[in-house]
């Protein structure tokens, strides 16, 4: 494969799907009278409610084809919908509209404000989350580089934010099945600090409510407003109280529509919104050009026995029990009261489709160094989530007319480090910095891209952008050459390495190779996914359409069981995917989106890109409350776990091990 | 007619919830709280109501600490047009203290209709709505699953769930009824009312304004998790049973073996 050389072009494009039907639909136009975004420079505050008026509901042939649900409105592929269906929406009017509380969104939102104090004016910023409140959905290692933050909020070590544990040691192991090899780590942490993420968002929502902005949790923004011109306008939540079938129960609510002179996307990797909208304007040809590439984290939180317990120690693994040919590694890092977070990360363009991150998550636990550590502790909590590597390559330009896409939805992780909290929120600054200027000197937004190349978060990625792709030649290979790039190159080599394949198209025939065998959990150091599930408080309510949308409803039977033995079954963190046998004596595919942990790994992995991850309404999805305090109970995880069986809508009559056997 | 309806802020129900270090409770800091789903009910039934037009305003009270005023929003933010909130400090107050809170809210009120939820899923106590109409001297339909309100004979038919079956009772106005799970479906809060609450005005109480004295009677000694359940045991024949239900002791597990 010739990957070294730039001038080769990259043989996948994923931008030429061929599956997708949405190619030829036509695009609807609204009346929107909402025009200029151009302020007076005297005053600010919310427009007039302008009404829209009522529009006719084009159904498009994705409705028609998987189910009757004229009266949803959730949009799908790449149609454009009416701002407003029949019946109107209320619609509300600010001059920031930001999709995502997490650190990019409430970056962007506190600078904003910071701004406006500054130059003695105001501008009205509206902040949606998705998950019941700010944090539910937050989920990562995390081990904290305060650079952003100290431009954000400089004096936040007095302002009691939840970051008290600092790096005290750095361990970096090679696993193999009983051993523990230590290298030599390549991360430099001091100065970071070992955090829960979702407490630091937690903190960083009460500095922005008190700096006036309006968080909303628990709506979810499921659609993008356009005027007539194809330019960004806001966003619409979903429809709350619609039923399984597509009908409103007793509860409907009509969602609720957010105009904003400026939108900011900022749903994390993979953010629904963003992927539309960067498959639309064609971000990505207009950014560095390579596809975005993903790795699936599978984390727990234990508490674990005191003299076990040191915190601040960060510890890496690569090695078992991942093959050389599969990217990823663990992480287990000490957090204070006894707890520590640990997880596996492993690249989704792995090629065995019988792959099964959880289960090799599972097995990890068992490895005798690790095993040693967690025994005697308690799980806190589970949950999953995708994460970039594309890195430098795969930045698009996150500027859209009408608005950008910060954080993650870009994505701006520094792969080699691990880390991308600092650059996520250094890009909600920026975007903020930004959009300030739209609206009180008539910038274009394009200041953001420009003003992110000049910023460290480009100097920073580019100097790590060829450590991820040098793996696709394997294991020793990669970390030969991220050892000469880590101490002699250090980025200045004047090549850049091309990614693989995009991760759909990696995965091989199921027919080339063996299923695995899993060892059972046993209970106290690994688990089932029910048991992990219950863990990770994750609920949707039942009655309501699936929002995990097949672009096209034969495919599963057709090519991803013959074809891959329906990995979908397998990479799936909660078991959303089963597949169970139907009348004809066939497999058929059961979604139990009730599980769902909006890790989004289904959206990126599906060999066709046949599964379309939408929002479900909002507040449902995992929920990672975390407290400080947080000791040891079984009360609630005994009866839970009898209702959370019975709650999983499941018509499985096999177990996995069974369905891998009669492949 | 006013209708007042009690609410109280428990810890969510899908959070799963820890025992203190200590034995004294449970972890209450830094875990999500909201309404009581069974005060959703009550709220919404009071909501239908109004809307049906046999009452004219709806009133929303809590007691508790600061904290409780995020309940109250959403209380007025799914509907209620007013919201009283009774500061009693961060401890725990006991139903029978907020029973008195609450006769003596009624008597500064005067609603047609006291609708609580029948019990908080935090402790799970089942006597406020109950010791409020004894204090007051209400009729009482609890565990409602269906409630009529008849405007002109100023009567309410309630449908009870009870241990038989469904009872039916019909109680003259003002009364008091505490609400079941099948009453309702509670109504989501939208967006728009979820802004124009965050700017309604909350009237603030204390316990002493209303002459009621807080003092409780109980005092919590530990709390500790149930003891996990052990694993059973397949006997093999019946001798084995035999000798089991003799010898050790026996508990109704053993009847749940082959």
């Amino acid at each position: 494969m010739h990957r070294l050389l730039c001038f080769f072009p990259s043989k996948s494009n994923p931008l030429k799907n061929p599956i997708s039907p949405f190619r030829n639909l036509p695009i609807f136009r609204t009346e929107n009278p909402t025009r200029s975004p151009l302020r007076p420079a005297t005053g600010f505050g919310l427009h007039p409610s302008v009404p829209t008026p009522p529009n006719r509901s084009p159904l498009s042939r994705f409705h028609l084809v998987s189910t009757n649900l004229s009266s949803l409105i959730h949009s799908t592929g790449g149609t454009r919908r009416f701002s407003g269906e029949s019946g109107g929406r209320e619609a509300l009017h600010y001059d920031v509209v930001i999709v995502g509380a997490g650190p990019a969104g409430l970056s962007a939102a506190i600078r904003l404000k910071q701004l406006c104090r500054a130059r003695n004016t105001d501008l009205s910023v509206c902040v949606l989350e998705k998950g019941s409140e700010v944090g539910a959905h937050i989920i990562s290692g995390n081990v904290f580089e305060p650079r952003a933050l100290d431009e954000l909020i400089p004096c936040w070590r007095d302002e009691g934010a939840p970051i008290e544990v600092p790096v005290s040691h750095d361990k970096f192991w090679l696993l193999t099945e009983n051993r523990a090899l230590s290298l030599p780590s390549p991360f430099d942490n001091k100065g970071n600090y070992v955090i829960s993420l979702s407490q630091l968002v937690r903190w960083m929502a009460t500095k922005a409510e008190e700096l006036g902005v309006e968080i909303y949790p628990g709506f979810a923004a499921s659609e993008i407003l356009y005027d007539e011109d194809d330019k960004v306008v806001g966003v619409a939540t979903n429809d709350m109280g619609v039923a399984k079938d597509g009908s409103k129960k007793e509860t409907f609510q009509r969602g609720v529509e957010l105009k904003g002179h400026i939108t900011l996307l900022a749903e994390g990797c993979r953010g629904s919104l963003s992927e539309k909208i960067i498959r639309d304007y064609k971000l990505r040809d207009k950014g560095q050009g390579q596809h975005q590439t993903y790795a699936i984290g599978i984390k727990e939180v234990w508490e674990i026995e005191e003299g076990k317990h040191v915190p601040g120690t960060v510890l890496h693994t690569v090695g078992w029990p991942l093959d050389m040919k599969t990217y990823g590694g663990s992480f287990l890092y000490h957090m204070n009261n006894r707890q520590i977070s640990i997880g596996l990360v492993i690249a989704l363009n792995y090629r065995n489709p019988y792959l099964s991150p959880f289960d090799e998550f599972q097995k990890l636990k068992h490895h005798p160094a690790i095993k040693s550590l967690l025994e005697g502790g308690s799980v806190l909590q589970y949950g999953a989530r995708t994460l970039n590597e594309g890195g430098f390559q795969s930045i698009p330009n996150p500027v859209f007319p009408g608005g950008a896409i910060i954080g993650c939805s870009a994505g701006y992780i520094n792969v080699p480090k691990i880390k991308g909290t600092h650059t996520a929120m250094k890009s909600g600054m920026l975007a903020a910095e930004a959009a300030f200027n739209v609206l009180d000197g008539g910038a274009q937004m394009e200041m953001y891209w420009d003003s992110l190349k000049r910023s460290w978060i480009w100097e920073e990625l580019y100097r790590s952008r060829n450590y991820r792709p040098a793996f696709e030649y394997g294991l020793i290979p990669g970390l030969a050459f991220s050892a000469l790039e880590r101490y002699v190159f250090r980025g200045r080599l004047p090549l850049t390495l091309k990614h693989g394949k995009p991760d759909h198209e990696a995965t091989d025939i199921a027919g080339v190779h063996t299923p695995i065998q899993y060892p059972r959990p046993d209970g106290r150091v690994s688990f089932d996914v029910p048991t992990s599930l219950y863990r990770s408080n994750t609920n949707h309510e039942h009655d309501q359409p699936a929002h995990l949308r097949l672009r096209d409803p034969t495919i599963p039977e057709r090519v991803n069981l013959p074809l891959y033995a329906g990995p979908e079954s397998r990479y799936c963190p909660a078991r959303v995917y089963e597949y169970v046998p139907d009348e004809k004596h066939g497999m058929k595919l059961h979604i139990n989106a009730q599980n769902c942990l909006h890790c989004k790994a289904c959206d990126v992995k599906d060999p066709k890109q046949n599964i379309e991850w939408t929002v479900p309404e909002g507040g449902g999805g995992p929920g990672n409350f975390g407290g400080k305090d947080l000791s040891l109970s079984k009360i609630a995880e005994v009866l839970g776990k009898y209702y959370l069986h019975m709650q999983i809508l499941s018509a499985v009559s096999i177990s996995m091990e069974d369905f891998i056997n009669l492949c | 007619m006013k209708i007042l309806v009690a609410v109280k802020r428990v810890i969510d129900y899908a959070v799963k919830v820890r025992v203190k270090p200590n034995k004294s409770g449970v972890e209450t800091s830094n875990v999500k709280m909201s309404m009581n789903p069974f005060c959703e009910i009550a709220l919404e039934e009071a909501l239908r109501i109004r809307e049906s037009g046999a009452a004219k305003e709806v009133v929303a009270v809590t007691v508790g600490p600061a904290q409780c005023a995020d309940t109250l929003r959403t209380a007025l933010a799914m509907g209620a047009d007013r919201a009283v909130h009774v500061d009693a400090g961060a401890a725990p107050v006991l139903p029978l203290s907020v029973a008195k809170i609450l006769r003596a809210l009624v008597q500064v009120e005067q609603p047609g209709l006291l609708i609580l939820g029948k019990q908080a899923i935090d402790d799970d106590c089942n006597q406020t709505g109950q010791m409020v109409a004894g204090l007051l001297k209400w009729p009482q339909g609890t565990f409602a699953s269906k409630v009529v309100l008849d405007k002109e004979k100023q009567v309410a038919t309630v449908e009870r769930e009870v241990d038989g079956g469904l009872e039916t009772l019909c109680l003259d106005l003002p009364a008091v009824i505490t609400t079941d799970l099948r009453l309702n479906q509670p109504r989501y809060a939208t967006l728009p009312n979820i802004m124009k609450a965050k700017s309604k005005v909350i009237k603030k109480v204390t316990p002493e304004e209303l002459n009621v004295e807080i003092k409780s009677d109980l005092e919590v000694v530990q709390v500790t998790e149930p003891p996990k359940r052990k694993a059973g045991v397949i006997i093999s024949s019946v001798d084995e049973l035999i000798d089991k239900l003799k010898n050790e002791v026996v508990s109704c597990n053993i009847l749940n073996c082959k």
